[in-house]
């Protein structure tokens, strides 16, 4: 018994080294952020830089040449909007799917589970063409309402209606509710974790997505942050203290949304959701 | 009648996604299908559309940039999955019952995942510095002579990528092992407890083959996932030196949208398809063997 808890005190001081080993390649940003330049790659390397210059970093990070605070904007904006359209509409179609029997339903279903193996890469192109022929490539708009659609929303909110017992929502329809009143008065309060669940993991991916705006935007002013950070890096090239200030920005919101939302994003991930 | 409302009802219900179904999945996969048999520029406008039926999938055997992104695509995944999956799943085991603070530390683990790709790619960019960058440094110190030149170098810069993707991911492959491990009775380690198995025994003849399902999902979706890597490439080497880091995503998009081939770039979309195709259709033939049910 001796034995073995000592050997459990060892292994929690390995991992909580292998942790922190980790988490280093953030914590050496997050220090570095902070650096004059002239000290990024002082070795053996010092976390706690020995002269701050960070105020300094930060501000032209933020200020006019970099225009961060714009980027800023423009991921809140379409990171926000295509989270709440897409579970709002995944929970409309996950609805129609599971609580209203009809004719079709289950052909359009397995029709859109059918796509679901195509990688995105396969509509990429075309997706592009639509937009462009549509006037909504180099917009917002179009992103945003390229993004509110996805199949894994409409599905994981499905699998999560199919196990509310149909009585409660037959019940209802003979009192005389229509579906629209099932659907928000019932159905979707009964969803709450999994709706959490798909807007935490939404918002993180639009926030993290790179490929999407890389392809469908192209004017500067509409970046959003991974496109406006990896412009900066190639122009600035070796502000190595700049670069690593606008990369903790970059991943602070999404740190914050982690820690506050943890259980979510573990249920997400562990249900099988994986990044689009 | 009542039937005819139900049936009106769930079209309202379904409509809005089924018009983003349409327009953003349905059509661009059929319209992708037609490209790919087809000679494009797409700047040149539709009536310059070239139907020229096999002759793109004709081409993709003399295409040295295609066979390398393939080739490289299968090593990537060769030397990415397998240290996820073993490592995430002894880390997973190890975590769940043999340390104190596993939340704290499972938590450690798992940032990097959802650290944003393109700002965790400009960080490691600095760390893989050839001449001052702390990798190197720290390499110096240990007494090694012929330091790396990292994503520099045609032998290197796709190892340096698989690093970071290893990095980011495990967090990944350590919360789903975690979660597999909890579907495991806690009788059965008891009982062997009590038989006076050791830790290793148990892990062996217990835990990974009880793990089996989540492997198997865990390898296929790695595998799958592996196939798509972009972002790392565009951000960190845009597939060089030469093509030593292309991929098949890299060069879908480097076809279509810097060399302007519409067309073309379609096939090579569909050739990833088929790749990942392979992988699911392996998945379905194997999955009754796994699945617990």
């Amino acid at each position: 018994m001796k034995k073995s808890q000592l050997l459990k005190y060892i292994l929690t001081v390995l991992f909580l080294a292998l942790g922190i080993t980790m988490l280093f390649p953030l914590l050496w940003m997050i220090s570095t952020s902070f650096k004059v330049e002239a000290d990024v790659f002082e070795f053996p390397v010092k976390l706690i830089p020995s002269r701050s210059n960070g105020f300094d970093n930060y501000r032209q990070v933020w200020g006019k040449g970099y225009n961060f605070a714009l980027y800023y904007w423009n991921s809140i904006k379409i990171a926000v909007a295509s989270t709440v359209l897409q579970v709002f509409l995944s929970s409309l179609g996950a609805y129609g799917f599971s609580k209203i029997r009809w004719k079709w339903r289950d052909r359009i279903f397995m029709l859109y589970l059918a796509t679901m193996m195509i990688p995105s890469q396969v509509t990429l192109i075309s997706r592009f063409l639509i937009l462009r022929e549509i006037h909504l490539y180099n917009t917002h708009l179009g992103l945003i309402i390229m993004a509110s659609f996805s199949v894994y929303g409409v599905f994981l909110l499905r699998q999560n209606m199919m196990q509310i017992p149909e009585s409660l929502s037959e019940s209802a329809r003979i009192d005389g509710a229509n579906h629209w009143q099932i659907y928000s008065g019932i159905i979707m309060p009964l969803v709450k974790p999994a709706v959490a669940t798909l807007a935490i993991l939404k918002f993180v991916w639009t926030w993290n997505d790179y490929q999407n705006p890389l392809v469908f935007l192209n004017t500067r002013e509409l970046f959003t942050i991974p496109l406006g950070i990896k412009e900066f890096a190639s122009e600035t090239g070796t502000f190595y203290s700049l670069n690593m200030a606008a990369a903790v920005c970059a991943i602070i919101p999404l740190i914050i949304v982690f820690l506050f939302g943890q259980r979510y994003i573990v249920d997400g991930i562990t249900s099988g959701a994986v990044k689009e | 009648m009542n039937q005819k409302r139900e049936t009106r009802d769930g079209i309202l219900f379904i409509l809005p996604g089924f018009i983003g179904f349409l327009f953003f999945v349905f059509l661009p996969v059929i319209m992708s299908l037609y490209l790919s048999f087809t000679d494009w520029n797409f700047l040149e406008g539709v009536k310059a559309i070239k139907f020229t039926g096999l002759q793109n999938y004709g081409k993709l055997a003399s295409d040295q940039w295609f066979k390398d992104s393939l080739v490289n695509n299968l090593k990537f995944t060769v030397e990415t999955i397998p240290v996820c999956v073993i490592l995430g799943m002894i880390f997973a085991y190890i975590i769940d019952r043999h340390i104190f603070l596993s939340k704290t530390v499972r938590t450690m683990m798992f940032v990097p995942y959802i650290a944003s790709t393109v700002a965790v790619c400009i960080v490691w960019m600095v760390l893989f510095q050839p001449s001052y960058g702390p990798v190197n440094m720290f390499l110096k110190s240990l007494g090694v002579q012929d330091l790396p030149k990292w994503l520099s170098s045609k032998k290197w810069a796709m190892r340096a990528i698989v690093i970071i993707y290893i990095w980011q991911e495990l967090g990944y492959f350590i919360i789903v092992f975690m979660a597999g491990l909890k579907s495991i009775s806690s009788d059965i380690y008891e009982a062997a407890s009590i038989d006076g198995a050791s830790s290793a025994v148990t892990f062996f003849k217990i835990t990974v083959p009880l793990l089996s399902p989540t492997t198997f999902f865990l390898s296929v979706m790695g595998i799958i996932g592996s196939f798509k890597v972009f972002d790392h490439i565009s951000v960190l080497t845009q597939g060089g030196p030469g093509s030593s880091t292309s991929v098949m995503a890299f060069y879908i998009y480097k076809a279509a949208f810097e060399q302007y081939k519409t067309g073309y770039s379609n096939t090579l979309a569909w050739v990833l398809f088929a790749l990942i195709f392979i992988v699911t259709m392996i998945q379905w033939k194997l999955q009754k063997k796994y699945s617990n049910e």
